[in-house]
């Protein structure tokens, strides 16, 4: 057995654990007396020393067992939650998360042992010492009952070995001769380096006075040193049992070997083979299943063995691969989708082999439109596998604005809704980033010191929210604070004096653009520089994040009251529908996301306003682009003719778009146009059609 | 069986023959005129030309995007990044899909694909840089063959996005 395979479960729980140590111990520090939520965050730090120390990861299991020492202690009521105490139990937290990081990186957990941490909690508990006595001589109990218990499991492990047909008929034939069986087991000690060379002198030693006929583990095993402390023989020997345990125990570094004689049932009989094999079986599976107790030796047993392979530290990359969870409901869905494709497949299959007569074609429309809908469906469930709620990266974030409101020393609180808007998990993955830095951004920049916050009469406690939601296809994640807002004129004039921009190009410019400029690189208007931000990789870095992701962010801001930043995030990345439409001859596929009407506009409605064509439609005045024109081609329309435009959106802002005909809606597998077509901003993909030919993807975003 | 054997002899005599020559094939392409050697490592494959999907607001040299067994792969006209005149298609017209370390794969336009020549290192004759002529930007050197020349092209360049 190998633990390896258990690795990405231990890594995917550890986060899970980790983050609700987080969220628990935030909840703590709030309401200090909450019992429900101290035997939350015990239950929560059990289960992860528990697995740590499953998969041998010790120095995170002693860190855990510290900490769960002063969980355990808050439980009893015999130690106060302190902010110090919380202070560390963070720093705690982080340590741990440094060690999953490391074992997520390199299958091991690192050598930092973070002893001033494991030190002050051990100072937490000493504060009350007496109180704290009891416990530790508790565990020390345990430990010791515990440790009884391996002995004595230990003593009768060689009963539990499970024996095939033919070992069996040794030992009943052996057993008829007149020889004995003994079962053995030997403890190597655990200083012991070689100690594949001391089972091998102690196999030596036995099989001078008999034979060994079992071994467990394998003796192969033992060889390539895959076992813990201990293993177990089954020995045919003439020799007394303490001669044979002696002989055992002469080889040096041999903690202990305890042994017994094994006496078969039925031995002196004639049974058939089958019926002793089965016999043995019996108490087997009997011991495993009636009495807990005697399933314990059972449990033992296999836990060396999955220690034995993390002993030897293979080093390189473990591969640890992304995983989504998925519920098994969905995957249902799913199978049964994909079961209805064969059978639609399998009536094509028999449809093509059958005789065409007149009504054949209809039949053939029919099983078309069956797996048309079929595959739109598969698509729409697969969909919903990689989609994940944006919980898992959003969860972090109350942790690290108190803790900003600590270094800023400003007052602060998080209020989140949305966390369960769903989002593809790539998506959601690369999310996380950018959203750290607005939100340092509104604690650091946005939000005003107390005193000028007393001074424009807003409360003490500054709040920012994150809020996302799905709105059409897309799904929008708002930071918003009620701070300073971004001042213009001040980031104006620090571009003029970076040289960004010249003074004359700046009276020019609209607020808007102006607040853009702070999406360029190095460009932090911050006074000074502190850890927080103001280095000026922040704002550049998200917005370059989330455009890789074809999203979008803006601001809305207004000086003294607060700013809103809005992200924009598509909610699929590989497939969406489309309206196909062709300008110029040519096809483009438009998402349908960003549509909103179809429009049948005469030539006269077309009105002009500031040299720039615009309709008036129920009341809305809307520009229009002609896609002929920006795409450099000959529209194949006459300018008598009405014209069809497609109304799209983006935002609060819209525009229509002009073209030549509508072919229709269609699902379009988004393909990357390469690197030498960046130059071209609204073209935003190809899709390949039916017929095999390349169509472009407009990106409407782009053209309003 | 037959050709490995021969291949073998082949091989046997030439290593113990005379020094091992350091050789490179080139895909020799007809370009107007001129005889191009494309280094046969940068070949991912030759189609025929098909259908090009015009990418607007793009570089004149670009010539679009083709479905290449279910990629988007772009195509550029060695001509007109060349500073020749523009691609006449004809029956011979083929696409050679580059690979690229950078870029990825890469679709050029060339009139004609011809045959495939093994170069060896002294029949390649380097091309002293000159920077005022264009054209010799896009070539690293001269090949022999058959007395009859072939240039040869710099991939990297010809490949470089912003220079035509």
């Amino acid at each position: 057995m190998d633990v390896s395979q258990y690795l990405e479960i231990f890594l995917d729980e550890t986060k899970e654990h980790l983050q609700a140590l987080n969220t628990q111990i935030l909840e703590l520090e709030s309401d200090p007396e909450n019992m429900d939520v101290i035997n939350e965050i015990f239950r929560a730090a059990h289960s992860l020393k528990g697995m740590a120390g499953t998969m041998g990861y010790k120095r995170m299991q002693t860190l855990t067992h510290d900490m769960e020492n002063v969980f355990s202690e808050v439980r009893n009521g015999n130690i106060k939650v302190t902010p110090d105490m919380i202070d560390v139990l963070f720093r705690c937290l982080d340590a741990l998360e440094e060690y999953n990081n490391n074992i997520q990186e390199t299958a091991d957990e690192g050598t930092n042992d973070n002893e001033p941490l494991i030190k002050q909690l051990n100072d937490i508990l000493n504060q009350n010492k007496k109180t704290q006595e009891a416990p530790t001589d508790n565990a020390a109990g345990e430990q010791k009952v515990q440790e009884a218990k391996e002995t004595e499991t230990s003593a009768d492990k060689w009963d539990h070995i499970p024996l095939d047909e033919s070992q069996i008929h040794v030992i009943l034939a052996a057993q008829k001769q007149g020889k004995k069986v003994y079962g053995l087991n030997v403890v190597v000690q655990d200083s012991c380096i070689l100690k594949a060379a001391r089972a091998f002198l102690v196999f030596k030693a036995v099989e001078e006075k008999g034979e060994i006929i079992v071994s467990e583990p394998s003796a192969q095993d033992v060889e390539d040193e895959k076992f813990d402390k201990d293993f177990t023989l089954i020995v045919l020997s003439d020799a007394t049992l303490d001669e044979v345990i002696q002989a055992a125990g002469s080889v040096s570094e041999i903690a202990n070997v305890t042994g017994a004689p094994i006496v078969l049932e039925n031995n002196s009989s004639y049974h058939p083979l089958e019926e002793t094999a089965a016999e043995q079986e019996k108490p087997e599976t009997e011991a495993a299943g009636a009495e807990t107790a005697q399933s314990l030796p059972e449990e033992r047993r296999a836990k060396p063995a999955a220690k034995a392979p993390e002993k030897k530290q293979t080093p390189g990359k473990p591969v640890v691969n992304r995983t989504v969870r998925v519920d098994i409901e969905k995957l249902d869905v799913l199978m049964n989708l994909v079961s209805e494709l064969i059978i639609a497949k399998n009536s094509l299959v028999s449809f093509a082999n059958q005789e065409h007569d007149q009504t054949s074609g209809q039949g053939f429309n029919e099983q078309i439109e069956y797996i048309e809908s079929v595959t739109t469906n598969l698509h729409e469930s697969v969909m919903k596998v990689r989609m994940v709620p944006i919980e898992s990266v959003v969860n972090k974030f109350p942790r690290m604005i108190r803790d900003l409101s600590k270094t800023l020393g400003k007052k602060m609180e998080l209020y989140m809704t949305g966390e369960e808007t769903e989002l593809d998990r790539t998506v959601v993955d690369e999310i996380g980033d950018p959203l750290m830095h607005l939100l340092r951004n509104a604690a650091d920049h946005g939000l005003e010191s107390a005193e000028v916050r007393a001074q424009r009469g807003k409360p003490e406690t500054g709040s920012i929210c994150l809020d996302a939601y799905q709105d059409g296809n897309n799904v929008i994640i708002e930071v918003k604070d009620d701070g300073n807002g971004i001042d213009v004129e001040g980031v104006k004039n620090k571009a003029i004096e970076k040289n960004v921009i010249t003074p004359e190009q700046a009276a020019n410019m609209t607020e808007k653009e102006i607040i853009n400029l702070l999406f360029l690189p190095s460009f932090s208007t911050a006074k000074k520089v502190t850890d927080v931000s103001g280095r000026g990789v922040g704002l550049d870095v998200v917005r370059s994040k989330i455009e890789s992701l074809s999203g979008e962010v803006e601001v809305k801001t207004k000086l003294g009251v607060g700013s809103t930043w809005i992200i924009r995030l598509p909610l699929t990345l590989a497939i969406i529908q489309a309206l196909m439409v062709v300008v110029g001859g040519e096809k483009y596929a438009i998402s349908l996301g960003s549509i909103q009407t179809l429009e049948d506009i005469e030539p006269s409605e077309v009105k002009l306003v500031q040299n720039k064509e615009v309709i008036n439609l129920r009341g809305t005045v809307i520009p229009l682009i002609r896609l002929s024109e920006v795409l450099d081609v000959e529209s194949s329309r006459s300018a008598d003719e009405n014209l069809i435009v497609v109304i799209v959106k983006k935002g609060d802002k819209m525009a229509g778009l002009v073209i030549d005909e509508l072919i229709g809606q269609q699902e379009i597998v988004i393909k990357s146009l390469g690197k030498y077509m960046k130059q071209c901003k609204f073209i935003s993909g190809a899709t390949i059609l039916g017929d095999g030919e390349v169509a472009l993807i407009l990106d409407a975003n782009a053209l309003i | 069986m037959e050709q490995l054997s021969t291949r073998k002899q082949e091989y046997v005599q030439e290593v113990e023959g005379k020094e091992p020559v350091e050789t490179i094939q080139y895909i020799v392409i007809r370009l107007g005129k001129e005889q191009y050697g494309i280094d046969i490592c940068n070949v991912d494959s030759i189609v025929r030309m098909q259908h090009i999907t015009r990418v607007p607001k793009v570089a004149a040299y670009l010539k679009g995007v083709i479905n290449l067994r279910g990629e988007v792969i772009p195509v550029m006209s060695l001509r007109l990044k060349m500073g020749l005149a523009e691609d006449e298609v004809t029956r011979a017209t083929r696409i050679i899909i580059l690979k690229l370390d950078q870029q990825g794969n890469v679709g050029i336009m060339v009139d004609e694909v011809k045959e495939v020549v093994t170069l060896e290192a002294t029949d390649i004759e380097k091309v002293s840089y000159d920077s005022k002529d264009d054209k010799t930007n896009f070539i690293n050197g001269v090949g022999k063959h058959d007395g009859e020349l072939i240039s040869l092209l710099d991939l990297s360049t010809v490949a470089l996005e912003d220079n035509a």
